[in-house]
């Protein structure tokens, strides 16, 4: 059995363990198999598969909003991605700065950001700079956040650059801003693009937040429908959850996915890049 | 800013602040057992558990825990499942919360290199001692810093409860916005809370880094 490799817990089983391990698969797909179907058997009791629960989603009205919903909260998390890396970018430049001056506030800026939940800063800016547009609270508050923790992940990634890059780069003569902008900053952010991607993935799903500042995002629109639609088993809350659940799961797993390409292919380029050196 | 010491607004404040350590801790104490179980699921040689813990962390690692506590307050009193707001809040923020504790526990058994169990089966000594004295006091040293990271966003999770009905921080701060006082200097106040509350996880988890810590 070469499948069954030895790891750090585990030696390679012998014939008595591979049973044990069948029995222990059999009793765990059991135990699995009864708590679906006691999940399903709950929402069945409760009329959830009923035919009047689901049929809100025929209308191309409904299908319409959640649709308008979806690209409301992709709308928010593209501006926010957008500011929120432009801001970290800055905010790493600052604290990576020779002049106390500007490093000591962007410090405190960039700790002050991460320690703060994202809640509180949106609610504060949707009730006392923005009352009127919930957009860019939300946007604003993503990016204020997220930008903090980006600067962090782009200052690691200058940090671990080699040290020779940027002293090469002060030898041919460059200034600070050339060697910031042109050396260290497009390598670093190669470099941890798959770190930045995943926390773009938070910053999409925290556009939910919008939900509770009405921001008509996809969760907020999915409320609303299932609020105002009245069947004879009830409101179709759960119907909607299990709808627009996936659709967030599958937005987020595609952004992850990209990440794990983009670090699949940053290695294969580093890879070429050394050994044609050598 | 002296708002908070007038008409009755300090036990309002006082009680939203101890709401959300109570929050914080019960969800915390649930998330590590539920990332214990799922993380053991995960390292498991029994293929099924293996799959339930992915899907488990697959699932709720990538849904917005705003979704998640929507489903938790307005799907579960649909099943006849009737808790109070703060149950249902410990019930979304340490499942939430525990899909991460998974993967960093399930990370932390893997830096282990594999020679070490080796060698300790190779001493002759069992399951057991190996998981005991072996792998998982060299996986706690590398748990330990991903670990605070998750911990010090559990507090700042948590505010997401106070839009469900639970008497935390941010209710706290919607009270004072809806009483009329100025929302920057009740944002002063609510930050200040939260500060201390990020500040005291992120020095607990540096003693107990140094603690564990070893020359190397």
């Amino acid at each position: 059995m070469s499948t069954q490799n030895a790891t750090v817990l585990y030696d390679a089983p012998g014939p008595r363990a591979r049973i044990r391990y069948a029995v222990a698969g059999v009793l765990g797909t059991l135990g699995i198999a009864a708590l679906g179907w006691y999940a399903y058997s709950r929402l069945a009791d409760a009329g959830q598969f009923s035919g009047d629960m689901w049929s809100v989603f025929e209308y191309t009205a409904v299908q319409q909003r959640i649709l308008d919903g979806a690209l409301a909260t992709l709308k928010a998390f593209g501006l926010a991605a957008v500011f929120s890396v432009v801001f970290g970018t800055l905010l790493a430049a600052g604290r990576l700065s020779d002049h106390r001056w500007l490093r000591v506030p962007t410090t405190g800026v960039v700790e002050f950001f991460r320690a703060m939940p994202l809640l509180i800063m949106i609610f504060a800016l949707y009730r006392a700079v923005f009352p009127a547009e919930p957009m860019w609270a939300l946007v604003i508050g993503l990016t204020l956040y997220n930008g903090a923790v980006q600067a962090e992940i782009i200052r690691t990634g200058i940090q671990t650059l080699p040290r020779g890059q940027g002293e090469a780069a002060y030898a041919l003569g460059m200034r600070k801003t050339q060697v910031m902008l042109s050396v260290l900053v497009p390598q670093a952010i190669r470099s941890m693009l798959p770190t930045i991607i995943g926390q773009l993935v938070v910053t999409l799903k925290d556009t939910s937040l919008g939900y509770i500042i009405t921001y008509p995002e996809l969760l907020y629109a999915g409320k609303l429908i299932a609020s105002n639609t009245s069947t004879p088993d009830g409101y179709p809350y759960i119907p909607m959850v299990l709808v627009i659940a996936p659709i967030y799961i599958g937005l987020c797993l595609a952004l992850t996915a990209l990440a794990k390409w983009l670090e699949a292919r940053g290695r294969r380029g580093a890879n070429r890049r050394t050994s044609a050196a050598a | 800013m002296g708002i908070l010491f007038e008409d009755g607004n300090f036990s309002l404040f006082y009680h939203g602040f101890l709401q959300t350590i109570e929050l914080s801790a019960i969800s915390a104490l649930f998330a590590l057992l539920l990332g214990g179980v799922l993380a053991a699921f995960r390292v498991s040689p029994v293929p099924v558990l293996r799959a339930f813990g992915t899907g488990w962390v697959m699932v709720f690692r990538n849904t917005p825990l705003t979704l998640l506590f929507f489903g938790v307050v307005f799907a579960l009193p649909r099943l006849d499942v009737h808790l109070s707001s703060f149950t249902f809040a410990v019930m979304a923020l340490s499942a939430y919360t525990g899909a991460f504790v998974c993967e960093v526990l399930r990370s932390g058994i893997n830096t282990v290199p594999l020679g070490q169990a080796e060698a300790a089966r190779s001493l002759g000594m069992g399951f057991g001692q190996t998981l005991g004295t072996i792998v998982l006091p060299q996986a706690a040293r590398s748990v330990l810093p991903p670990m605070s990271s998750i911990f010090i966003a559990l507090p700042r999770n948590s505010a997401v409860a106070g839009a469900f009905n639970v008497p935390e921080l941010f209710s706290t701060q919607k009270a004072f916005d809806e009483k009329g006082y100025p929302i920057f200097v009740t944002f002063f106040w609510i930050a200040l809370a939260y500060l201390l509350v990020s500040f005291t996880v992120s020095a607990v988890f540096r003693v107990l880094e140094k603690q564990l810590a070893v020359a190397r």
